[in-house]
């Protein structure tokens, strides 16, 4: 455990009021789990989105946080982009940039165009180490695995070099034990929303994963232990709502209440959202040698994303795949606004639906969005169609 | 040896060789196309042209032909067709002429592009992979990516001998080995390690002459226009590398630069401002965007585009041909990664730049449709800036959608740039006098 309480509101409070406070962190612009790391001097590398092997980080007692934009005006971010970009890359930096944020080491990857200029966007604005981290790309070649391992060796010797700590192969394979355990409480929280949905409202669920990206993994573990089987044990009724799977939040977020929105009429039994937190789907063997447990992993037992290329993961039959598992009725096909992967995906999957007779609703969003009342009008519009066919 | 002094014309003989090497490479391609063949499709930031080449498979630039439906003003014929079949108007618009290209049976203003047999695409834009899924989706063929790290940060690069290069090396390499016999099955024809030896050689020489060519605009006044003549240049380039004819036309035109340079013979009458563009061309008003600048005097004396369109080849990285596979794979790595430093990392690549061809201004040119060039240019300009007393300019618009492109807000903004250039100029005489 982590010498460090970032996120102490919750605790001894019932339910509701621990969804409360995961909602309002959320939200907070101030960062305060951040802020009181660093207070107990404690050091902070920002990995952007998609995936990130945070256990590296958290082997040298560094807290990973993933940058995913946020609900702030680019105001001095603004000045430092051009006019046709995404939302989250504008608003990663400026939070940086306005100190909501102090970081001592900033990663990002070749998951997009955008995302790739971030490393020296952020190397020409601050002194702090600023790299990018080249996940493969070419998920099919048989060297791919331990040229990533590699990779992770290379990172891991920057970290060290951030954090004054050494990376030890214990201190890994003891974060991987944390880490798989994150991820086996992420799986029970999304087997809820799979088979009882009414359960956990879709803001809620989504506030609970969000809240790992910003505080110890041991603290979110915590927090889930205790929620999850309060969750189950909640007295509710199934409503008369369809069952849908929410594609496209995989990088840029939707706002808190646009999740909400969507909830009122759906049940959200799936999703893609955060899935970076979620990309590793069975636990990363803990003996042997970390980094390429590590590497193998990200490769061989992972989900899919429009911003990873695997020639045994078309994303569309993925999609799928996900609707089926979810047994959900219907997609909602959603893309950031200015997003080239995840515009591109929506036509492959809005074709792929039509062919397999799945209904979807197709919508482009952005994290700063504010006025829901139209899409909440067509949404329903949607869902009635489906509920009175 | 040409002779210079028979009948003059080897002023102007790249840019008419050129068109010429362009018109004899699309007629190949439509005639391939009416046999039935399928093409190698391939981008311009790594193209592997000179392995490609040794399979006999017709080479296809999807980037090249999206491009000149701009130039000749009917890309929004082909932007409105793929964004009726479901494609963004957000997304790059080179992707869009393609699909619609696809949907149309590969017909262009051009000629008939063959339909894919395989793509192969580095990730030096992300964008590639996204496009070749198309082509995957829609034919059913082999798509292979080669991922070639590029740079982790600014002035980060490592060498031959550092375990980092040699981790990179080795998956590159790699990856080569994996791709070749994916290629003998889809051409039909068994690899010939000396065949690529010969078309590493000829694009040994090509990439000499690549760099010597971009060298020689630092004459006064400058010798070519980096982006008009520059494009032309860069067309047989990428498409004939590896090629006897690539390797010619570069030497050809060496000679035509230093001939061009040692009589004083400049691209404008009048070479008032030396320029850098930074970016990618605005091809909807290619010709008009260009002159947009000459006619105030201003020439584009060198740009980041010649060098990361032309993937890196103009470091002038020469292959080992008696470790042919090794060497193709260091030197695959080098030159995209030179291509992506073009892009991501350019500031100090700028400022070298400056110096080499004594720059007057830098002109950035962020377009709607490439986040992989755009995305970094406000806060590079912002350093540059802090960097050096040099003036730039910011002007965005689009290499392909003309919805985007105002050509009386471009003027507004170039005059207005221009007069800053004059202002400067003056108040620098009156200082030093």
């Amino acid at each position: 455990m982590s010498a460090v309480v970032t996120f102490p509101e919750w605790q001894g409070l019932p339910l509701d009021d621990v969804l409360f406070h995961c909602r309002e962190l959320l939200e907070d612009p101030a960062y305060p789990t951040v802020r009181r790391w660093r207070e107990a001097g404690g050091k902070v590398v920002g990995h952007f989105q998609v995936y990130f092997p945070e256990e590296i980080v958290h082997a040298a007692g560094a807290l990973p946080f993933k940058v995913r934009g946020g609900p702030v005006e680019a105001t001095q971010a603004d000045s430092h982009f051009g006019s046709y970009l995404c939302s989250i890359v504008k608003t990663s930096l400026e939070l940086v940039l306005s100190r909501h944020i102090e970081l001592e080491m900033f990663v990002t990857h070749p998951i997009c165009d955008a995302a790739r200029n971030l490393a020296a966007v952020w190397g020409r604005n601050f002194d702090y180490p600023c790299q990018i981290l080249y996940l493969p790309q070419n998920a099919n070649s048989a060297h791919a695995a331990e040229y990533l391992r590699g990779e992770y060796d290379r990172l891991r010797r920057a970290v060290e070099a951030v954090t004054g700590a050494e990376i030890t192969e214990g201190a890994l394979r003891a974060s991987i034990g944390v880490f798989n355990e994150n991820r086996a409480l992420l799986r029970q929280l999304y087997a809820i929303k799979r088979e009882t949905p009414w359960l956990i409202a879709a803001e809620d669920a989504y506030a609970l994963v969000a809240v790992g990206g910003m505080i110890p993994r041991e603290e979110h573990n915590a927090l889930l232990r205790a929620v999850l089987p309060q969750v189950r044990a909640r007295e509710m009724k199934q409503q008369d709502r369809i069952r849908v799977v929410f594609e496209g939040g995989f990088c840029e977020q939707p706002p808190l209440d646009l999740v909400r929105m969507i909830g009122r009429s759906c049940y959200v039994v799936d999703d893609d959202l955060l899935i970076g937190l979620r990309w590793i789907l069975e636990d990363v063997p803990a003996d042997g040698d970390p980094l390429h447990a590590l590497a193998e992993a990200y490769l061989e037992r992972s989900s899919y994303s429009p911003v990873q290329h695997d020639l045994r993961k078309p994303k569309e039959r993925m999609l799928l795949a996900r609707i089926g598992a979810a047994d959900a009725q219907a997609a909602i096909v959603t893309a950031a606004k200015m997003c080239e992967p995840g515009l591109e995906e929506q036509v492959a999957y809005t074709r792929a639906l039509d062919a397999d007779g799945v209904p979807y609703f197709v919508s482009e969003f952005e994290e700063n969005m504010t006025s829901f009342e139209h899409l909440e009008i067509q949404l329903e519009t949607f869902v009635e169609n489906l509920l009175f066919e | 040896m040409t002779d210079l002094t028979v009948d003059g014309t080897i002023v102007g003989r790249g840019n008419k060789d050129g068109a010429r090497l362009f018109r004899e490479w699309f007629d190949g391609l439509t005639q391939a196309a009416a046999e039935g063949r399928g093409g190698a499709y391939v981008f311009v930031m790594g193209s592997l042209a000179e392995l490609l080449r040794t399979f006999d498979l017709p080479i296809v630039f999807p980037e090249i032909n999206s491009l000149q439906t701009a130039v000749r003003r009917v890309a929004h014929e082909y932007l409105n067709e793929a964004e009726d079949y479901g494609y963004s108007p957000d997304i790059c618009g080179y992707v869009k002429a393609d699909v619609a290209t696809q949907l149309r049976g590969g017909e262009l203003p051009m000629g008939r592009i063959p339909k894919p047999a395989i793509a192969v695409y580095t990730n030096a834009c992300n964008t590639y992979i996204k496009w070749a899924e198309i082509w995957e989706r829609m034919y059913d063929i082999p798509i292979v990516t080669l991922d070639v790290p590029g740079s982790r940060a600014d002035g980060a690069q490592t060498w031959p001998g550092n375990p980092d290069f040699e981790n990179d090396r080795r998956y590159v390499q790699a990856q080569l080995e994996e791709l070749i016999p994916q290629l003998e099955r889809v051409a039909g024809v068994a690899f010939d390690i000396d065949r690529l030896r010969e078309s590493m050689a000829q694009a040994n020489a090509m990439s000499r002459a690549w760099k010597r060519v971009l060298e020689l605009n630092r004459s006064r006044p400058s010798v070519f226009n980096a982006l008009t003549d520059g494009t032309i240049f860069l067309g047989v380039a990428n498409g004939f590398r590896g090629s006897a004819e690539g390797a010619r036309y570069f030497e050809e035109l060496v000679e035509e630069m230093e001939y061009k340079g040692e009589h004083g013979i400049g691209t404008l009458t009048d070479e008032l401002y030396r320029l850098i563009f930074v970016g990618v061309p605005c091809y909807p008003i290619f010709r008009r965007f260009s002159e947009l600048f000459t006619e105030l005097g201003g020439n584009f004396v060198s740009s980041t585009y010649l060098r990361f369109a032309s993937g890196g080849t103009s470091l002038g990285f020469e292959y080992d041909v008696s470790h042919p596979l090794e060497s193709l794979a260091e030197g695959l790595l080098v030159s995209v990664r030179d291509a992506m430093d073009n892009m991501f990392f350019q500031t100090g690549i700028l400022l070298e730049m400056i110096d080499d061809y004594a720059v007057d201004g830098v002109v950035y040119h962020p377009i709607k449709s490439c986040r992989t060039v755009s995305t970094g240019l406000a806060d590079n300009r912002r350093a540059l800036m802090a960097a050096r007393d040099v003036p730039s300019l910011f002007i965005e618009s689009d290499m392909m959608d003309r919805r985007v492109v105002s050509e009386a807000q471009l003027k507004n903004r170039i005059d207005a740039f221009f007069e800053g250039l004059a202002a400067r100029r003056q108040q620098a005489a009156i200082r030093d006098s």
